[in-house]
């Protein structure tokens, strides 16, 4: 294949990259998801603690998210790449493995973007909580609600509600942070169209390729999001 | 945590910090020159350059930093009219790549905090300074610029830390800035957590020292904002 036209790069045929390009775009939306949730998670009890926490741990989770906003994302990815490559390495030479055993890049990357976008979603949480308003929450105390009822009926809906726009943004930085894993030799959508660009000498074809794709997950979610947040405030009055 | 070797790596990373910041200033300043263009475009009336600067808007927005910057280094040496270009000589190098995908990159975001600023310009102020004979280029810049660069000064401060940190990916086109001496560090030893550390403390003290700047600068720009200084002593003839 010495000079393939841009049609015949996206197309699905034998000669095509259409099919290794939407494994690709597959794999970026799988990282992108998996390192979403991961930081959601981080994000609820990070919340937690920087609302109801006591003096250390709110201490804590303000350092997390201080250090976490303050350094640049591929640092982190290189810490839990090169990081998890060498606790893996110690483990297997505990049990008898020889050499130099490396940390699966998907799992580094989530972990990575999780952590990374776990301090986002954290000051978003607790924005969306702060949006809530004092009487709902009383109101529910007054029903005789406990604690965990309070926050799965009343809490948790409303807290959310108010959220999703913050959510909706952490979500595009994500998707566009999943492009870093990439060093880490996972094959998402950049790393294909590198594979791509470097087989064919058409990099600017290949690139211009992935940069549309990203393009077309962004606004397809974006779409998504606008509507999930229409349907979630029906409930609320508007001016 | 070995203090000798935290040390040696302290000082080595310290050597590429130049880079880091001269990538950040560059493109900060020549993508604020672009930003305001483009948010004068969008509020500019004329309907070419207003869909013009939302489609700019669009794209670089959402695409990711890293496959801009493939796209100006790898992507456009494809082309044998850039090759024999002028330009060539430039976007052969890596760290004006780095630089133009960076600027282009923020442009497009700083463009939009700028929009706001302006349109935060209250309409009286405008009319205000009409009523006094203003020209309409010495309103801009008398009255409307300082206002709008008031408003949007937080959002542009995020949006530095946000440039600061995309230096890092420099690194990836082989630009040896302190990410790209950490990464070289972390793969001949292996010891990642020293030399995380410390990159994090260089990028973190340079943050904090911009977040510091940029409040410090806040505060000059807001003096209506201040309690006025009390006045002490006595005035004078006053007796008690």
């Amino acid at each position: 294949m010495s000079n393939p036209g841009f049609l015949d790069i996206i197309s699905f045929g034998p000669d095509g990259w259409g099919h290794a390009l939407a494994v690709g775009a597959w794999m970026t939306i799988l990282i992108a998801l998996a390192g979403f949730a991961i930081g959601s998670v981080i994000g609820t009890f990070g919340a937690w603690a920087k609302i109801s926490g006591g003096r250390f741990v709110r201490m804590l989770a303000d350092a997390y998210t201080t250090v976490l906003r303050g350094i640049p994302d591929l640092l982190v990815i290189y810490l839990f790449y090169f990081g998890g490559s060498a606790v893996v390495t110690a483990v297997g030479q505990f049990f008898g493995a020889e050499g130099f055993v490396s940390f699966p890049g998907f799992v580094a990357g989530a972990l990575a973007v999780g952590v990374t976008s776990g301090a986002q979603q954290t000051e978003v949480f607790r924005g969306a909580f702060r949006a809530v308003h004092p009487g709902e929450l009383e109101a529910a105390t007054a029903c005789g609600m406990g604690r965990v009822l309070k926050f799965r009926r009343i809490t948790a809906p409303l807290t959310l509600r108010h959220a999703l726009p913050g959510l909706g943004n952490v979500w595009q930085v994500v998707l566009k942070e999943s492009a870093l894993v990439s060093v880490t030799g996972v094959v998402e959508l950049l790393r294909q169209a590198q594979i791509g660009a470097g087989s064919t000498s058409l990099p600017f074809d290949f690139y211009f390729i992935a940069a549309m794709i990203y393009l077309a997950i962004s606004t397809v979610s974006g779409l998504f999001l606008n509507a999930s947040e229409r349907w979630f405030s029906r409930g609320v009055r508007r001016g | 945590m070995d203090i000798a070797f935290a040390t040696e790596t302290l000082v080595s990373l310290l050597s590429a910090l130049p880079l880091t910041l001269e990538l950040a200033v560059t493109a900060i300043a020549l993508g604020a020159v672009l930003a305001v263009a483009l948010a004068l475009a969008r509020l500019s009336g004329i309907l070419v350059l207003n869909w013009f600067a939302r489609l700019y808007v669009f794209v670089f927005r959402g695409t990711p930093l890293l496959v801009q910057i493939f796209l100006i280094y790898y992507g456009l040496s494809q082309f044998g009219a850039v090759r024999h270009s002028i330009f060539w000589p430039v976007l052969r190098e890596p760290y004006w790549c780095a630089v133009l995908a960076l600027l282009l990159n923020t442009a497009a975001y700083a463009s939009e905090i700028i929009r706001g600023g302006l349109l935060s310009v209250p309409h009286g102020q405008v009319e205000a300074a009409r009523a006094c004979g203003m020209p309409r280029f010495m309103i801009f810049r008398r009255i409307v610029m300082p206002l709008a660069i008031r408003q949007a000064l937080p959002g542009y401060g995020n949006e530095m830390i946000a440039m600061v940190k995309a230096t890092s990916l420099a690194s990836i086109i082989t630009l040896m800035e302190i990410t790209g001496v950490a990464a070289k560090i972390i793969s001949e030893t292996y010891r990642v957590i020293e030399v995380f550390v410390v990159a994090g403390a260089i990028y973190l003290a340079i943050n904090f020292l911009l977040t510091r700047l940029i409040a410090f600068v806040e505060y000059q720009l807001s003096p209506h904002q201040r309690q006025p200084l009390p006045v002490s002593g006595r005035l004078k003839g006053e007796t008690h």
